[in-house]
């Protein structure tokens, strides 16, 4: 019974240590970006030697930081974009797999999910060899084809599952009461799977917004893609605005996910 | 167009073939900008020559044929293995911290596993660049403890890129890892210390297995992303630590010899792959068991 105890000890002491080192390495990075974002100081030096807002400035400096707003700009166009058509895509999608009960149906869900584990990289490659074998030029659509195929699947994943969590008798029920299904679609199928939609479309859009592997391939210098600028910032010198750029897409992220929160907690009070 | 497909199998008892018709448009998307993307991608590895006049093998004997190459892809390989070996160690005893706190901590706790996913990849990079630099946090505190007189080079090592990773990578790791252990049975770990088992044995004999397809789906990922993560790679990693991304990024856009990217790029598909047909083959394995 006392070596037991003793294990048990050693057992809370190692679980404990070890989630706290988890928490701090999960937590230190976000607020040192933040915090070194307020510097004065010309380098990253951390803790910073005193707080300003001097880096922020520089960063909405029309003129200064113009390639970085293009860059933004165009990464939000593509995101969006992006979005929207790979959401009504993998709804329409998860709909017909839902429906359909038949062996191949599972292998089409696994063929629609795959870029999620596939590495995009591979695949950034292969949509550069792609689009120059058919000599089309490097554009934002590009861009957004790309995008499309990697982000669709998080819709596709999210809408599925709130597909399988629906009551079929619902349905039937209003059905039964003459309803047509594209009725019984429109009132009770996508209200109850509207959360799901939503979630979905956040997670793509972020993803989008995030990407590297397919906008390092198919963007260039006239469709830069705000990631890829960052990482040049990164490589040649160390540029304090990139925490600033952080510190503005934390605060943007942030309140995406409140708007999310409160959309979806609408969606449910409504269909409720 | 999606109330016209339904519309139009109103009525009429659900035939598959109407319904098959929703699954289309995202079907041939996939078939015109994924799957004939990748058979180009294919199809232009067999070229044996960078100009790609010639058709031949010679892409692929050169690069499995070079010690170099085959040592790029066993590092990427071993990024990947420490990286899911790094958030594990981390991420069950946060699972297990989570599950035994009351639900104002959890509520507390998952802001706080959440908040890395409000950061990209790319800041989350930048932070650590800023935390393993020359005159960074953690050669600052070495230092102000007097622990070494000058500061240490943790960038640019294998060991900065896996530390680097661990933060980058545990919410993939964390989420499933959580979900699962919210559903698993209180009952079973009650009745296994009724019974006299230790903490340590409760966990190895009763918890593990029962949460290991949650820790099969987050090794998967983070294996997966921890091997293709180009960007922290190159910049923690530096050019001195070569992994197959780098490499493709290389050959592909500075070399330019399109049939070796080629190669370089399906040989990172067959790793990832094979990583994950051997985490699912482990999940099989360990059920029979």
């Amino acid at each position: 019974m006392q070596r037991s105890t003793l294990s048990d000890v050693t057992y809370n002491w190692i679980v404990g240590l070890l989630a706290g080192l988890g928490i701090l390495i999960l937590v230190a990075p976000v607020i040192i970006v933040i915090a070194t974002s307020f510097t004065t100081s010309q380098t990253l030096r951390f803790p910073p030697p005193d707080l300003s807002l001097r880096w922020y400035r520089e960063l909405f400096d029309p003129v200064r930081s113009a390639p970085i707003h293009t860059a933004a700009w165009n990464s939000v166009w593509v995101a969006f974009v992006a979005t929207v058509v790979g959401a009504v895509l993998s709804v329409l999608a998860a709909l017909a797999i839902t429906r359909v009960s038949r062996p191949s149906a599972r292998l089409l869900e696994a063929s629609f999910l795959s870029p999620l584990i596939l590495p995009s990289l591979s695949y950034g490659l292969a949509a550069l060899m792609f689009f120059s074998v058919l000599g089309i030029r490097p554009s934002l659509n590009l861009l957004i084809a790309g995008h499309l195929v990697v982000i669709a699947p998080f819709v596709f994943r999210t809408t599925l599952a709130s597909l399988t969590q629906l009551d079929p008798a619902l349905l039937e029920a209003s059905a039964n009461l003459g309803a047509s299904r594209f009725y019984g679609f429109r009132r009770i199928t996508l209200p109850l799977i509207a959360p799901g939609i939503a979630a979905g479309c956040f997670l793509a859009f972020i993803s989008s917004m995030d990407n590297v592997p397919v906008s390092l391939f198919l963007s260039n210098a006239r469709t830069g893609m705000l990631p890829i600028r960052m990482w040049g910032m990164m490589e040649s010198t160390l540029d304090v605005r990139i925490a600033a750029i952080a510190g503005v897409l934390i605060l943007a992220t942030l309140l995406l996910m409140i708007v999310m929160d409160r959309l979806t907690g609408l969606t449910k009070r409504m269909s409720a | 167009m999606a109330g016209a497909a339904i519309a139009a199998a109103g009525g009429s008892a659900p035939g598959d073939r109407v319904e098959w018709r929703l699954a289309a448009p995202l079907g041939l998307t996939y078939l015109v900008f994924f799957a004939a993307p990748f058979a180009i991608l294919l199809g232009i590895s067999f070229y044996a020559d960078a100009e790609q006049t010639r058709l031949g093998l010679d892409s692929w004997t050169k690069f499995y044929g070079d010690a170099f190459y085959l040592k790029v892809i066993f590092d990427t390989l071993k990024l990947g293995l420490f990286a899911v070996a790094a958030t594990t160690l981390l991420a069950y005893p946060l699972a297990l911290v989570f599950r035994a706190s009351g639900p104002k901590l959890q509520r507390l706790l998952i802001f706080i596993i959440l908040m890395p996913l409000l950061t990209s990849v790319v800041i989350r990079t930048f932070a650590w660049i800023v935390i393993l630099a020359r005159e960074g946090v953690v050669n600052q505190t070495l230092m102000g403890l007097g622990l070494t007189a000058a500061p240490l080079n943790l960038l640019q090592t294998e060991l900065g890129l896996v530390i680097a990773l661990t933060q980058i990578e545990m919410p993939l790791m964390l989420l499933p890892l959580l979900t699962i252990m919210n559903q698993m049975d209180q009952n079973l770990v009650d009745a296994s210390r009724a019974l006299g088992a230790s903490k340590w044995r409760t966990f190895f004999k009763v918890v593990l297995p029962l949460t290991l397809p949650g820790w099969i789906a987050g090794a998967t990922l983070v294996f997966a992303s921890a091997t293709t993560a180009f960007i922290s790679q190159s910049v923690i990693g530096g050019a001195r630590l070569v992994y197959l991304p780098a490499l493709i990024w290389q050959q592909s856009t500075v070399v330019y010899n399109w049939p070796f990217a080629a190669v370089a790029s399906l040989t990172l598909l067959f790793t990832v792959l094979a990583g994950i047909m051997a985490l699912g083959w482990l999940g099989r394995f360990a059920k029979t068991n």
